[in-house]
C-alpha cells in the first residue's frame, strides 16, 4: 500500500492505496464518488474523463498514485453551493443526454475546453470532444448544450 | 364569460419539448448505474469461458480454483440449481456449458470472491479440458449436409416463404443483385452489470440493467430452481441498451452465486467481456432479384436471405421472420417470393439490435431500387414516388396495411430539405479537419468526390406474428402535500430512450395534474413488455393512459356524488390541477382526494396472426416509415469518408416530445451510418478478432455530421395518441442511404457494408455469390426449435403471467 | 505490485538499477491499457511523470533535444514551429491523452504504430538513454529492433530524443478508419532539408518498426537536383517523377494484413500519402514557408 494525498474536489484526502489501482477506481471505489464511469478499458470512450489539475485526463489509464499531491475534479465536484453548474443545466436543457453513461465525461471534457476556449465555434466544440465517445445522441444535442452552456457562462462573466 | 373560463393548461404534457425526469441526476453524476451497484460484504463474480468455437468439455477441474485466496464459490453446470438452460425464445443455451461448447466465450464456470482481480485469477485456474471438434462457422456452409451440426436437430432456425401475388410474373426489366452486411455490435457505453443479494425467503433480488426485467424473470426462475415470485428483478440504471440487453447476460450466473454464497454478489463485464457477454447484428447475405415495367413501376420480387444466428437461438427466429416480411421495402409490389433463412452457426450468437433484421434488408431493397432506376432511367426519388406505400396496399404477407402510411410524404420531405453548400475542392483548399481523414491531416482538398445517397425504409412497432406483449401500469393519484401528486408505476426499462418522461407527460395530460413521480421499475408490477421493437411509448404509455383514464372517471364520480351544483350533463375536464364543467373551475383537484385513487391497467395492442404455410398473415401491429438522405465527401485516393449531412423525414404518428424524438433520429442514424462506414466485428474462425473500444470502432462526434429532421406527423388510429414508434427507423435507413452516397460518388458497386477503404478505391473486388442455397426442408413456416419440442421462451412467460393475474 | 515514484533523475535511475524488471511509466496511455487487460503484469511500476529533466525540451547549438516526459499536449503548444511533430502529436488519441502521453511512451512501447516514431525518424533522431552508471545514444533504427522490441537496457531510462534542427517544411500524416481517436493504419512523415539538399521519408504501421523509404529519398532529391529545385523552388518536378517518388515509398513499406487494415491498402495508403506530402512540401517551399 502507498500513501497519497490528493484534492479531490476541493477536499484534501490521504488514503491508503494498491499501487496498481487506477485512479478511476479510487474515486469510484475508495472516495465514493460513483458519477465517473468506466466504459472501455482502453482509454477510447472518454467515460472516465476527470480534471487533473484542470485538465482533462482518461482516469482509466492513470494510477491513483500518479494523482498525488495533485488536484482531481470529478462531475460531482462541479456544482457548487448547491448550484449547477452551466453545463450541466445545458445537458439537462437541450436534451444531451440519453442513458447519460457518457455524460460526466463529456462534461469534464466541455469543462476543460471551455477554460480554455470560452467562445468557441460548433466546429471548435466538436474538434474538443473527440475523445468521449456517446451512442445515444449522435453528438448533436451535446454540441447545442456545450454552446449554450458556452453563452451562459460568458454571458455570466460579462 | 370568457374571463372565468380557466385560461391555464398544464404544463408538461404531450407535444411538448418536456426535459427528461433524469436528466439533472445523469448530468451531475448523481445517476446510479447498474455497474455502481454495492453492497455490503459483496462478492464479485467472474465467468470463465470457452477459448473454442466448437469443443467437447472432457473435464472441469476447479480444484485450484477454489483453493485461490478470497474465493468463496467455483460454480459450474451441475451445480444450476434448476433447468440447465434458458433462451429468449427458446431454451437452447445452456446457463454454463457441459458436454459441448457451441461459440468463443461461451461460458463454462463462474467463481465468486473478495475482489474482481481475485476472481479473475481464480478462474485462471480453472482447467477445462476440451476435445476440439470441426465448427461451422459460415452460414452457408452451415446448410449443407454434410456441415458440423450445431443442435442435435441440425442448423436451421427458421425458415420463412413468403409467396406473394404470383412469383412467376414475368416483368419488362429485372435488375439483380447480391447484398452482405457485417456484425455490428450494439456497443452500449455501459458494459453488463448487476448484482445479486439473497433474501431471507430464500428467494433472490437481482438488480440489474436490462430492457426487459420480466423476461429476464422468466429465465432465471427455472435455472435457479425457485418459484417466479421469489425471484425479483429490480431495474438499476442503465447505461444504454439498443438490443444488447434484451437477452440474459450475468442474471443468472449472480443469482447462483448469490445464492451459494449467501452473499450478495456483484458481476460486472469490462468492454471485451461486454462484446462476448451479449448478442450482436445478424450478418446477412442477401439476393434480390427486382422485376419493373419499363415505366418503373414494380411487378414482382424475388428475394433470398440468409442469417447467421450463431450458436444459440436468442431472437434470431424472429428476426428472421422480421427481415423476410420487410424485404420488398416500402413499396407496392404485387408479387413476390421472399425467403429467408436464420442458421445457427458456432459464430457468437446473434438477437436483437436496433432495427431488428429491417436494417439488412433495407440495405439490399435500397441497392435494387437504385439499380432499378439507373436501369430505366428514372430518378431514383422518382422510382421511390412512383411505387410507395400507402393505406390500402398490401404487404407481402397479405396484410391490408389499414393505418396511416405517409410513405409519399416522407420521401417528398426528405428530398426537400436543403442539400449542404458545395464545398471546395483540390489541392490546398480545405482546412484538413474538414476533409475525409478528420484530424489525422491526409489531405487538403485533393481527391475528394461529394455523393448523394437516398434512402426509405419501414419497420413493425411493438412485437408481431401472434405475440401479446401487453404492458400494465398503476397510476395514483392523491392530494399531496403541495397539491395533487400523480404516482406512476411500470416496470417498463429507461434505457435512455427516454420512455420514463414520456409516461410522465401522459399523465400529466391525463389528469391535469404537474407533479409526477415515477416509481422504480421492477417485477412487482405485471409485465411492460420490452423496450425493444420501438414499443414502450406505444405499449406503456397506452397502460398509463388508461390506468389514467380510470383514475379520472373514478375522480369523476366523486364529483358528480359531491357537488351538489354540478350539472350531470356537464363535461368534466381535468387541467392544471383544477375540475372542470364545461370549461368552468369547480375548484382544485385535491379538493377531491381525501382518499388518493389508484388503478392498473393493461394495455394489448390488437392481435395479430401468426404467419402460415404460404408465409401469409396479419402479423404486425403497426408500421412506420422513414426517409434519410446522405450527403459524402469521398477521399477516392485513400478511400476514406466524411459525411457531410443527414437529412432525415420519419412517419412518427404524433411526437410526443419532439426533441425526445429527434435525438431518437440522431442516434438511430449514427448507428446506421457507424454499420456503413466502420461498425464490425470482425470474426474469423469463430473468434472475434476486435472485441475492444480500440478496434471497434463507433462513430466520434468528428464521424458524425449534423441531422437535420422532419417530423411527418400523422396520427396512426387505434393506438394511444396516434404515437408510432419512433427508436428504429433511422437506424434503418441511415446505413442504406450512406451506401447509397457511396455508390454515388464512386460509382462502384459497393454491395456490402461496412465499406472499407480497400472497397472505396478498388483494392478489393466486391462480394460474389455462386448463387444462394437450397432452401431448407423444414417441418413449417414457425421456428425449427418448436417442431422439436425445446420449451419456449416467450411464449410460455405471457402465459403464465396470465394465469397469475 | 509496486510503484515506485522517484521525484529526480538521479533518484529514478537508482531505483531502476535496483529493481530492473520495473516497467516505466509516465502518462499511462499505453501501458495502463495493456495492465487494465491483464496483458502484462509487471512486477514493478517506476512512474517517471515527475522527474524534471525528462519533461524539458530545449534547442542549443542546432540541435533539438525532447524530453521523454513531454506530453503531445505541450508539443502542440510549445514547439509548434516543428510541423510535422506537431502534427503527428495531433494525431494522437484525443485532448485527454495528449494531456497525459508522451513521446517517451510511443520510444519505450515500440509499436510501429506510435505516432511520433514517424517523425523522430525522419530528423533522424538519436535516442538518449542513461542508466545509474552511464550514459548513451542510439539512433532511432538502432532503438527499435522489432515490433515492440527496443534495444533498452533493464537498467536504463529513455532521456529523450535529440536531433539536429532542419530547415525546410515537412508534414506528418496517418491513415485511420475514423476521423479521429483511432490508431494508425498508416503513417508517413515527409521533411525536406533544405540545407543537406535531402528528403527524408519515414513510415509508420506498415512495417514491424518505423521504416524509412531510403531508395525513394535519394531518387527524389535527385529528381529535385536535376529540376533545378533545390536553388530554384519555382522549377516544377516533372509529374512523372513525383509518381515514381511514391512509387518507391510504397515499396519500401513492408505491411502485413490485420485487424485494423489490409496490407494492399497500406502499401496503397503510403503511395497516396508520399505524393501528397511531397507536393505540399515543394509547394511550401515555392511559398517560402517553413524558411528561417
Amino acid at each position: 500500500m502507498t500513501r497519497i494525498e490528493v484534492t479531490v474536489n476541493g477536499v484534501r484526502r490521504d488514503a491508503e492505496v494498491e499501487p496498481r489501482q487506477l485512479l478511476v477506481y479510487f474515486l469510484r471505489e475508495t472516495v465514493g464518488l460513483t458519477g465517473t464511469n468506466v466504459g472501455c478499458d482502453t482509454s477510447s470512450c472518454g467515460a472516465c474523463t476527470v480534471l487533473l489539475d484542470g485538465e482533462s485526463v482518461k482516469s482509466c489509464t492513470l494510477l491513483a498514485v500518479q494523482s498525488d499531491g495533485r488536484e482531481v475534479t470529478t462531475i460531482e465536484g462541479m456544482a457548487s453551493d448547491g448550484e449547477f453548474h452551466p453545463l450541466q443545466e445545458a445537458f439537462h436543457r437541450n436534451h444531451g443526454l440519453q442513458c447519460g453513461y457518457c455524460t460526466p465525461g463529456m462534461i469534464m471534457a466541455a469543462a476543460s475546453f471551455l477554460h480554455e476556449n470560452p467562445t468557441p465555434t460548433e466546429e471548435q466544440v466538436r474538434e474538443a470532444l473527440e475523445g468521449n465517445l456517446c451512442r445515444c445522441t449522435g453528438y448533436q444535442n451535446i454540441v447545442k448544450s456545450i454552446l449554450d452552456a458556452a453563452g451562459q457562462m460568458s454571458g455570466v462573466k460579462a | 364569460m370568457g374571463d372565468t373560463r380557466v385560461r391555464e393548461r398544464t404544463r408538461g404534457g404531450i407535444g411538448e419539448d418536456v426535459a427528461r425526469i433524469d436528466g439533472l441526476p445523469k448530468s451531475k453524476g448523481a445517476f446510479a448505474y447498474a455497474s455502481d451497484l454495492w453492497a455490503d460484504g459483496m462478492l464479485w463474480g467472474h465467468t470463465l469461458r470457452s477459448p473454442h468455437p466448437h469443443a467437447r468439455i472432457r473435464s472441469i477441474e476447479i480444484s485450484a480454483a477454489v483453493a485461490s485466496p478470497g474465493v468463496h464459490a467455483v460454480l459450474t453446470a451441475e451445480d444450476v440449481p434448476g433447468k440447465k438452460t434458458y433462451g429468449l425464445e427458446f431454451a437452447d443455451q445452456p446457463v454454463l456449458a457441459w458436454d459441448r461448447v457451441r461459440y468463443v466465450g461461451e461460458p463454462v464456470a463462474i467463481v465468486a470472491a473478495e475482489h474482481p482481480e481475485l476472481a479473475r485469477r481464480a478462474a485462471a485456474r480453472i482447467v477445462v479440458d476440451y476435445e476440439v471438434l470441426p465448427a461451422v462457422t459460415d452460414m452457408k456452409e452451415a446448410l449443407e449436409p454434410d456441415a458440423p451440426k450445431v443442435m442435435e436437430f441440425g442448423n436451421v432456425l427458421r425458415h420463412v416463404r413468403i409467396v406473394h401475388g404470383d412469383p412467376d410474373a414475368d416483368a419488362d426489366v429485372w435488375v439483380e443483385g447480391y447484398y452482405e452486411t457485417g456484425m455490428q455490435d450494439q456497443a452500449p457505453l455501459g458494459p453488463e452489470a448487476g448484482l445479486a443479494v439473497p433474501a431471507e425467503d430464500g428467494g433472490i433480488d437481482v438488480y440489474v440493467a436490462t430492457q426487459w426485467l420480466h423476461v429476464d424473470r422468466q429465465q432465471m426462475a427455472p435455472c435457479l430452481g425457485l418459484p417466479m415470485e421469489k425471484v425479483r428483478v429490480y431495474l438499476a440504471g442503465v447505461g444504454g441498451a439498443f438490443g444488447a440487453r434484451e437477452d440474459v447476460s450475468m442474471q443468472i450466473h449472480a443469482s447462483m452465486l448469490a445464492l451459494h454464497t449467501g452473499k450478495p454478489v456483484k458481476m460486472s463485464y469490462g468492454r471485451a467481456e461486454s462484446f462476448l457477454g451479449h448478442v450482436h447484428r445478424h450478418p446477412s447475405r442477401i439476393w434480390m432479384r427486382h422485376g419493373a415495367t419499363r415505366d418503373g413501376r414494380l411487378v414482382n420480387i424475388r428475394a433470398r436471405l440468409l442469417l447467421d444466428g450463431g450458436a444459440y437461438a436468442s431472437s434470431s427466429t424472429a428476426v428472421t421472420g422480421n427481415a423476410s416480411t420487410f424485404a420488398c421495402g416500402p413499396y407496392e409490389v404485387p408479387n413476390a417470393l421472399i425467403e429467408g433463412t436464420g442458421v445457427y452457426t458456432n459464430n457468437p450468437p446473434c438477437g436483437a439490435m436496433r432495427g431488428f433484421g429491417a436494417v439488412q434488408a433495407c440495405f439490399a431493397y435500397e441497392a435494387q431500387m437504385d439499380k432499378l432506376a439507373a436501369v430505366l432511367g428514372i430518378d431514383p426519388i422518382e422510382l421511390r414516388l412512383k411505387n410507395a406505400l400507402s393505406t390500402g396496399s398490401v404487404f407481402p404477407t397479405g396484410q391490408v396495411i389499414d393505418g396511416t402510411a405517409p410513405v409519399r410524404e416522407v420521401i417528398e420531405r426528405c428530398a426537400a430539405i436543403p442539400l449542404p453548400p458545395e464545398e471546395p475542392t483540390g489541392p490546398a483548399t480545405r482546412d484538413p479537419i474538414t476533409v475525409p481523414g478528420g484530424a489525422q491531416n491526409v489531405g487538403h482538398g485533393e481527391g475528394l468526390k461529394r455523393g448523394v445517397g437516398f434512402a426509405a425504409g419501414y419497420k413493425n412497432t411493438a412485437f408481431s406474428e401472434g405475440f401479446d406483449d401487453s404492458s400494465e401500469a398503476w397510476v395514483r393519484l392523491s392530494a399531496g402535500p403541495a397539491g395533487p401528486l400523480v404516482e406512476i408505476r411500470s416496470a417498463a426499462a429507461e434505457v435512455g430512450q427516454g420512455v420514463y418522461t414520456i409516461l410522465t407527460q401522459i399523465a400529466r395530460s391525463e389528469l391535469g395534474v404537474e407533479r409526477v413521480i415515477l416509481d422504480p421499475s421492477d417485477t412487482n408490477i405485471g409485465s411492460a413488455g420490452s423496450s425493444s421493437a420501438s414499443r414502450q411509448t406505444m405499449m406503456s404509455g397506452g397502460a398509463v393512459q388508461l390506468a389514467c383514464g380510470a383514475v379520472r372517471e373514478a375522480l369523476f364520480e366523486r364529483v358528480r356524488a359531491r357537488e351538489a351544483s354540478s350539472d350531470p350533463a356537464g363535461e368534466l375536464r381535468l387541467e392544471a390541477g383544477q375540475v372542470l364543467e364545461s370549461e368552468l373551475p369547480l375548484g382544485p383537484i385535491e379538493r377531491f382526494l381525501d382518499e388518493p385513487i389508484e388503478e392498473t391497467r393493461v394495455f394489448h395492442h390488437r392481435p395479430t396472426e401468426p404467419i402460415d404455410e404460404r408465409g401469409q398473415g396479419a402479423i404486425h401491429v403497426s408500421f412506420a416509415f422513414a426517409a434519410e438522405r446522405a450527403v459524402v465527401e469521398v477521399d477516392e485516393d485513400l478511400g476514406l469518408v466524411r459525411v457531410i449531412q443527414i437529412a432525415a423525414a420519419q412517419d412518427v404518428g404524433s411526437a410526443l416530445n419532439p426533441r425526445s424524438v429527434e435525438g431518437q433520429i440522431e442516434g438511430g442514424t449514427a448507428q446506421g451510418l457507424g454499420l456503413a462506414l466502420m461498425e464490425e466485428l470482425q470474426v474469423v474462425d469463430g473468434r472475434i478478432r476486435n472485441a475492444s473500444f480500440t478496434d471497434y470502432l463507433i462513430p466520434t462526434i468528428l464521424d458524425m455530421p449534423p441531422v437535420v429532421s422532419v417530423l411527418v406527423e400523422e396520427p396512426e388510429p387505434g393506438v394511444p395518441y396516434g404515437a408510432k414508434g419512433v427508436g428504429e427507423l433511422s437506424t434503418i435507413v441511415a446505413g442504406a442511404a450512406v451506401a447509397a452516397a457511396l455508390r454515388n460518388a464512386t460509382g462502384r458497386e459497393l454491395n456490402r457494408i461496412p465499406v472499407k477503404p480497400d472497397d472505396l478505391v478498388g483494392l478489393a473486388e466486391p462480394p460474389t455469390s455462386s448463387g444462394p442455397p437450397a432452401a431448407p426442408d423444414v417441418p413449417g413456416p414457425r421456428s425449427v426449435p418448436e417442431y422439436f419440442g425445446l420449451g419456449a421462451g416467450q411464449m410460455e412467460i405471457l402465459a403464465n403471467d396470465a394465469d397469475d393475474a | 505490485m509496486d510503484v515506485l515514484l522517484p521525484r529526480t533523475l538521479e533518484e529514478a535511475l537508482e531505483m531502476k538499477a535496483a529493481k530492473p524488471e520495473a516497467l516505466p511509466i509516465a502518462g499511462g496511455t499505453d501501458v495502463m491499457v495493456e495492465l487494465n487487460f491483464d496483458l502484462h503484469r509487471p512486477e514493478a511500476l517506476i512512474d517517471i511523470c515527475r522527474l524534471p529533466e525528462l519533461r524539458e525540451w530545449k534547442r542549443e547549438n542546432g540541435m533539438i533535444f525532447l524530453g521523454a516526459g513531454v506530453t503531445y499536449g505541450r508539443i502542440m503548444r510549445e514547439l509548434s514551429e516543428l510541423t510535422p511533430l506537431t502534427q503527428a502529436s495531433r494525431t494522437v488519441g484525443s485532448p485527454q491523452i495528449r494531456n497525459r502521453g508522451t513521446v517517451g511512451g510511443n520510444l519505450g512501447t515500440g509499436s510501429p504504430a506510435g505516432d511520433a516514431l514517424p517523425v523522430l525518424a525522419a530528423y533522424d533522431a538519436e535516442i538518449e538513454l542513461a542508466s545509474a552508471n552511464r550514459a548513451r545514444s542510439v539512433r532511432w533504427n538502432e532503438f527499435h529492433v522489432g515490433v515492440k522490441k527496443t534495444a533498452l537496457e533493464p537498467d536504463e531510462l529513455i532521456l529523450g530524443a535529440r536531433w539536429r534542427a532542419v530547415r525546410g517544411p515537412g508534414s506528418f500524416s496517418k491513415i485511420g478508419t475514423r476521423n479521429a481517436m483511432v490508431i494508425s493504419v498508416a503513417g508517413l512523415c515527409l521533411v525536406m532539408d533544405d540545407d543537406a539538399r535531402a528528403v527524408r521519408v519515414a513510415l509508420g504501421s506498415v512495417g514491424p518498426t518505423v521504416l524509412r523509404a531510403s531508395e525513394a529519398e535519394t531518387f527524389v532529391a535527385e529528381e529535385l537536383t536535376r529540376s533545378g529545385n533545390w536553388d530554384d523552388p519555382g522549377a516544377d518536378l516533372p509529374v512523372d517523377a513525383m509518381g515514381a517518388f511514391a512509387e518507391r515509398v510504397a515499396a519500401a513499406a513492408r505491411p502485413i494484413d490485420d485487424v485494423r487494415g489490409t496490407a494492399a491498402y497500406r502499401r496503397h495508403a503510403c503511395a497516396v500519402l508520399a505524393r501528397r506530402a511531397l507536393g505540399w512540401a515543394l509547394a511550401a517551399r515555392r511559398e517560402g514557408v517553413g524558411r528561417p
